[in-house]
């Protein structure tokens, strides 16, 4: 069981606030990706609901019980870190065993779920080696299962992948969601990829300056975000953000319009500009088109085989059923 | 350091600095080794030829030979484990965010600047003195007797002061260390239910092991020669008379230097020996 309730929590360090009161529910067995721009807070929420920081106000409820003061290794949750934190002077055996340890397991039940565990993870043949033996991708899942041997209510996960590399990420990423299929265990998981939030997550809190700026599933957030921000925020590229005239065109302060839904030809279309730089990745191409009148730069996503070059004049146009509309508060209208 | 051309650049000009290190300890060592074979008696017929191994033989044989040694051990033995005790509990304490917090480094470091001659002095006239020293006003203070310190308690006694002299240096390696901790595997660990005494049994104390060694091994290289703190103290009377002062005796004092030397040989070997079960005993930490 995981139902994580926060309620109205707040937290201040001395006079500087960094997440104003803030209301959040994540259901049981639920993967919720914590998502936003460095600063944005996500981390000391993470930290807060970890029980590593003191709320200032307002309350925690982990199962229907008050965690509030409850001291961290009490909450039943368990934290992968950023950095692993695995305990240099212990081979892998001993850091998965360590919670245990603590716990004051037994010697033969100890070593059932650290054999249990290293299964699960791949980790058998590395049990007596030192982390600072392993690659980062082992020692992530080294990290993984110290969390998994304690049977947590909920898993926090502090930008884990962050550390790795690209190749890396894309696996590791889908090993954790594999991992949350198979235990069912609610995850909190800490990003500021949007991508990872994206894959990752049956729900995404977004976050700013410590103010949730939307919760909804990855596809909710895709299709209709709650302001500019969001709208910003999530979807790679990025969505193009269009003020002035072509907004008041459209009844709005502010149109949005994502760059797989603006068609790109060399003849027809609503806008015209010139291709700035491309980027090719084979499946896709995406184009910089510059000078349209509407915005500085335009994003547009093609086929990969549609063969603009820098300096070709070329037409966009715009799907007007995928067209975002933003208030002069950046809400969506 | 590629080419062979500068890497024989490079021979040639280390050279000057390897000379004068070589120079600078062999010098000393040659003479010490020549006196030791020699019978020289500075004031009483200097220098009167060939002694085998008659100086060697009665160092050894000398009934002040064993308990100097023994000394020499429990000096530096004592003034480690204290040192090292303190030196991390202090570390720790340090680390902690407090006011004043550059001011109280800065005072614990200070007894480091102190000369071990003027220390002991402080020491001796100022603390344990049994008529006017602190000690002695606050046992009197309290109705009780005072300790005559370096008579009654005298390795105890030497052993503090020297403590006081290198507090400050362990303190300030360890410093360093705790501060290098990831302050993440002491959330991991506080996560994984271990309480603050575990943590420092189980994550703090693993890591210090290298910066520990590393006090262990300079401090022993400069204990195992401490001279002053016993000179200016009991003058190596009740029990503190080390191979260091032994040594000092026979030379300066019997104006023996061939059985000086012969002192100063058997001392290289126990400084070796020392050496020897400390890499044996804490080296391996420094290898990971």
């Amino acid at each position: 069981m995981g139902r994580i309730v926060i309620d109205q929590v707040s937290k201040s360090f001395g006079d500087v606030e960094v997440i104003p009161p803030l209301e959040l529910l994540i259901e049981d067995g639920e993967f919720a990706v914590f998502v936003g721009p460095s600063g944005c807070g996500k981390s000391t929420l993470l930290r807060l609901i970890a029980g590593l920081e003191d709320v200032t106000g307002g309350k925690i409820e982990i199962d229907g019980q008050d965690m509030t003061s409850v001291p961290p290794a009490k909450r039943g949750l368990a934290m992968v870190f950023q950095s692993y934190a695995l305990y240099p002077h212990m081979s892998v055996r001993k850091n998965i065993a360590f919670p245990l340890r603590m716990a004051g397991l037994d010697k033969e039940e100890q070593e059932r779920r650290v054999a249990h565990a290293a299964s699960v993870l791949n980790l058998s043949d590395y049990l007596d080696r030192r982390p600072g033996q392993l690659s980062g991708g082992q020692r992530q899942r080294v990290a993984i299962g110290r969390a998994i041997v304690r049977e947590p209510a909920a898993f926090l996960f502090d930008e884990p992948l962050s550390n790795l590399d690209a190749a890396l990420r894309v696996g590791m990423r889908l090993e954790i969601s594999e991992l949350h299929e198979r235990l069912g265990t609610t995850m909190i998981y800490v990003t500021h990829d949007q991508v990872e939030a994206m894959t990752m997550a049956d729900k995404i809190v977004v976050l700013n300056f410590g103010n949730i700026e939307q919760v909804g599933s990855p596809l909710e957030l895709y299709r209709e975000p709650r302001n500019v921000f969001v709208a910003g925020f999530i979807g790679s590229p990025r969505m193009n953000l269009i003020e002035g005239n072509e907004a008041a065109r459209h009844d709005a302060h502010a149109i949005g319009i994502r760059p797989e839904h603006i068609a790109v030809s060399g003849s027809e279309g609503d806008w015209s500009g010139v291709v700035g730089v491309s980027e090719h990745l084979g499946s896709d191409t995406f184009f910089h088109v510059h000078d349209t009148g509407v915005a500085e730069t335009i994003t547009v996503r093609a086929d990969g085989e549609v063969g603009f070059r820098h300096g070709d004049r070329v037409h966009l146009a715009p799907r007007q059923d995928a067209i975002h509309r933003f208030d002069a508060k950046g809400l969506r209208i | 350091m590629a080419t062979r051309h500068s890497r024989s650049a490079a021979r040639i000009m280390m050279a000057p600095a390897v000379i004068l290190l070589l120079g600078w300890m062999l010098v000393p060592l040659t003479m010490t080794l020549w006196f030791s074979f020699r019978k020289f008696l500075p004031l009483r017929g200097g220098d009167l030829g060939w002694a085998g191994l008659e100086n060697y033989v009665r160092f050894v044989s000398s009934s002040s030979f064993w308990p100097s040694v023994q000394a020499t051990l429990t000096i530096v033995g004592g003034v480690l484990v204290v040192t090292v005790i303190l030196g991390v509990l202090l570390a720790l304490l340090l680390d902690q965010p407090m006011w004043g917090q550059g001011m109280v480094r800065v005072l614990v470091i200070a007894p480091f600047f102190v000369m071990p001659t003027v220390s002991a002095l402080v020491w001796k006239n100022m603390f344990m003195d049994p008529v006017n020293g602190i000690l002695a006003h606050i046992w009197k203070f309290f109705g009780a007797t005072p300790v005559e310190w370096l008579s009654q308690a005298s390795m105890q006694s030497i052993i503090l002061i020297v403590s006081w002299q290198w507090l400050p240096f362990a303190t300030l390696i360890l410093l360093t260390a705790v501060q290098s901790l990831d302050r993440e595997q002491l959330e991991a660990a506080e996560m994984d239910g271990a309480p603050s005494l575990k943590r420092f049994w189980f994550i703090i104390l693993p890591h210090l092991s290298r910066a520990i060694t590393v006090v262990i091994l300079i401090q022993t290289i400069f204990l195992l020669s401490i001279f002053a703190e016993i000179f200016v103290t009991t003058q190596g009377s009740f029990g503190t008379k080390t191979l260091t002062y032994l040594i000092f005796q026979r030379v300066l004092e019997s104006q023996n230097v061939g059985l000086g030397s012969a002192g100063g040989v058997y001392a290289i070997i126990l400084a070796n020996i020392v050496a020897l079960f400390l890499m044996r005993i804490v080296g391996r930490s420094l290898d990971a």
